[in-house]
């Protein structure tokens, strides 16, 4: 009745899709804020809208380059990083969480609003800028397979050229964090008035932390769209944020690897889970009778909901990680 | 918001396929040109629950040219076509209305593609002070819609910004409270069928008991186990995305109706227009509100948890049991979270409610409260009204969708200037 093995290979095929990508560039990203920093970024994903939006409008609106497009979507993000963060930074971290979880739902009505569907396409989406990163494939057959994992040749570019930016993006964090800047950061996360005390400017440090963050978390948007092609407003929803911040914490905050292989295991045991309900759910005489088709979808959010809080409490150093790295405590 | 109180008037704008496209009326111009492409659109034209005849309702093309011209018959159906697929402006003659109906939005623009269908729909308000009146009976239309909106945040809000003054927890679903109890009196309003009053009256003592099992079953053995409050936060951010997500399940993702309140007519008092409704959740938050003063100000408990909220250790040293005090603001959270729940599905959503509705108003609870003080009570009502007339306001000059946008402005310009809030204390900032 169920399909076991069918859901084993999803999963794994899932293992090294661009989902996985998109949210390991962003938990990346929250690793440097929460994990490395103590920032208290909930609007992660306001950056990868920013990121794919600006990438997006650049390409098809303005008609740059896409190699421009691209600059211009890490550019907004640093902008909307120096935008949140100036106001913030000084105060307690809940104040960050706030504007930031505020700042993208309304980054997301602004891109959904009818007045400006001439310049985001509204809920429509906009479409049109990815035909240079198209016609760069360099795969020639129109379909590759893998280990009985078959792959559309769009796909296995979109796939290669992201799995190259997270390994870049490991390599950076990995090389800053070694760094003196790196220790710093660290330093600013386990007290801030002792790094303060040593004559660091706390502020500036923070501020850059927050902008190195948002540039990966709109790296995480530019790829999402350049693979999808289409952006549409709601995929940037809040929760989208809380999905990368769980990945993050499973695969341990503080760990250059943590969000990388976070993310991986935590789409695995996400499309499985979907994989299950929905074929437990449907049929003539359901495993689960009580949860209809449709709602598996909203399940899953419930899902990670849980996860995320009973993870943060029984395991907050994830799977990898060091206890003593992540007792950090609001001031 | 003026339009949730008014009554719509829905055209279902039904596309038929070419072959069945009905001649087209003496009046229309292109139309008659090419037949065999043209698409027939109808629809009806209903304010309440009476059908509006002899309505003139008009289709022009992108480039502004009318294409076709009709009235809307005794049962206010009225029908059009158009040349082809594109994009087209329906309009209605607000001239030709029915007396004592006023046009709120008359002009609606669609895509219109053949075999697809896809809603127009015109709104209608039977009330004196409608769009394209003078700009100062526009504002002050504002201002009133401002100050019932802004009220109906503060009462949510002062739960929120007392639980954070009392544990220190910036709770991210308390958004979801305002859900839980709107969707619980719909709950015993429409499965029950109570009448709305008692069932909000019912919804607000199961909220008291939901605020309750927020603090008995999470919070306060999370604060036992000596949780940080960076993770308290996370917590309450996994705890906002399942219970919204449990309530979706539950309500479906539309907008579900209450039974009663539902087509209020606007009544008239001096300059300005108010639905029954509208000025009983302005008096009865009015009343909740001083009724909050007085209960801080004067009772033992109010007392206790200023004290509680001012210096945690002192008040327990001094004989006040801090456990009790917090459980008591949760079940008080609970109950207002629920009662301004009520009152914002009936004054701003057109008496629905709908799962994401809590968590579009804790971002303006947290802009309020953050405006007015985290931590404090009074604090927490002056910035809420702020942010509602701020937030009513601002659609003067932005577009209607953009409206929330007000309040993340006024977020980030507090934070720069006085981050402590209006009358916050500096010490609680860090």
């Amino acid at each position: 009745m169920i399909d076991y093995s069918g859901l084993l290979t999803n999963g794994l095929a899932q293992l090294v899709g661009t989902s996985v990508i998109f949210f390991a560039l962003l938990a990346i990203g929250l690793n440097v804020h929460f994990g490395y920093t103590g920032l208290l970024n909930f609007g992660q994903i306001g950056f990868a809208l920013v990121g794919g939006y600006g990438m997006g409008i650049a390409v098809a609106n303005f008609g740059l380059p896409l190699w421009a497009g691209v600059l211009v979507g890490i550019g907004c993000g640093v902008v909307l990083a120096l935008l949140l963060g100036i106001p913030t930074l000084r105060l307690r971290a809940d104040y960050l969480a706030i504007v930031t979880i505020a700042a993208s739902e309304i980054l997301r009505l602004i891109t959904r609003s009818t007045s400006l569907t001439d310049l985001t396409g509204g809920t429509q989406g906009l479409t049109g800028y990815g035909d240079a990163f198209t016609a760069a494939n360099p795969f020639g057959q129109p379909r590759y397979s893998f280990f009985g994992v078959g792959l559309l040749r769009g796909e296995l570019w979109a796939i290669s050229v992201g799995w190259t930016v997270v390994a870049l993006s490991v390599l950076l964090v990995w090389l800053l964090m070694r760094s003196p800047w790196g220790r710093v950061l660290r330093a600013i996360r386990e007290d801030e008035d002792a790094a303060r005390a040593l004559g660091k400017n706390v502020f500036a440090y923070k501020i850059q932390s927050l902008v190195l963050g948002g540039v990966f978390g709109a790296l995480g948007g530019i790829f999402y769209s350049l693979s999808v092609q289409s952006l549409t407003p709601d995929f940037f929803s809040p929760p989208q944020t809380f999905f990368a911040y769980a990945a993050l914490i499973l695969g341990g905050a503080g760990r250059v690897l943590g969000p990388v292989i976070g993310a991986m295991l935590f789409w695995f045991f996400l499309s499985v889970a979907d994989d299950f309900l929905r074929q437990a759910t449907a049929g003539e005489s359901p495993l689960i009778g009580f949860i209809d088709t449709q709602d598996v979808g909203a399940i899953r959010f419930v899902l990670v909901g849980v996860f995320l809080g009973l993870l943060m409490v029984y395991r907050p150093q994830g799977i990898f990680g060091n206890k003593r790295e992540v007792q950090l405590d609001a001031r | 918001m003026l339009l949730a109180a008014l009554i719509a008037g829905i055209g279902l704008l039904a596309v038929a396929a070419p072959a069945l496209a009905q001649p087209p009326p003496p009046s229309a111009s292109v139309a008659s040109t090419e037949p065999e492409e043209a698409i027939s659109v109808d629809g009806t034209l209903r304010s309440g629950g009476t059908e509006l005849a002899g309505v003139t309702v008009e289709v022009l093309d992108s480039g502004g040219e009318q294409v076709d011209e009709t009235t809307s018959d005794a049962q206010g159906g009225w029908e059009l076509t158009v040349p082809g697929p594109g994009t087209y402006t329906f309009r209605i003659d607000p001239e030709s209305l029915p007396e004592g109906t006023e046009v709120q939005q008359g002009e609606v623009t669609r895509e219109i593609a053949e075999g697809r269908l896809s809603a127009v729909i015109f709104r209608f308000g039977a009330e004196r002070e409608g769009l394209g009146t003078s700009t100062a009976a526009q504002v002050l239309r504002l201002l009133v819609d401002g100050i019932r909106f802004g009220l109906v945040i503060g009462i949510t809000a002062v739960g929120l910004s007392l639980i954070f003054g009392i544990t220190g927890l910036t709770n991210f679903s308390h958004g979801e409270l305002v859900t839980i109890g709107a969707v619980l009196a719909w709950t015993l309003n429409v499965t029950f069928g109570i009448q709305l009053i008692w069932a909000t009256l019912l919804a607000i003592v199961l909220g008291c008991a939901v605020g309750a099992l927020n603090e008995l079953g999470i919070w306060r053995p999370l604060r036992r186990r000596r949780c940080g409050l960076i993770a308290q936060l996370v917590v309450s951010i996994g705890l906002a995305i399942a219970l919204r997500y449990l309530v979706l399940i539950y309500l479906g993702g539309r907008s579900e109706s209450y039974t009663d309140y539902n087509n209020q007519i606007a009544r008239s008092y001096g300059p300005i227009a108010l639905t029954d409704k509208d000025l009983a959740t302005i008096v009865i938050s009015v009343l909740v509100m001083v009724g909050i003063a007085l209960l801080l100000q004067y009772t033992r408990i109010g007392k206790a948890m200023r004290a509680v909220a001012d210096n945690r250790d002192l008040a327990a040293s001094s004989g006040i049991d801090v456990d009790r005090v917090v459980l008591f603001v949760w079940v008080l959270g609970g109950g207002l979270a629920t009662l301004g729940g009520v009152l914002f599905a009936l004054s701003e959503l057109s008496s629905t409610v709908q799962y994401e509705m809590g968590f579009r108003l804790l971002l303006l609870m947290f802009a309020g409260v953050i405006l007015g003080g985290l931590g404090t009570a009074y604090g927490a009502l002056i910035g809420c009204l702020i942010v509602g007339i701020l937030v009513q306001m601002s659609t003067l000059v932005i577009p209607l969708d953009l409206k929330y946008l007000g309040g993340l402005a006024v977020l980030i310009v507090i934070l720069v200037f006085r981050p402590q809030g209006l009358l916050g204390s500096r010490a609680r900032i860090g």
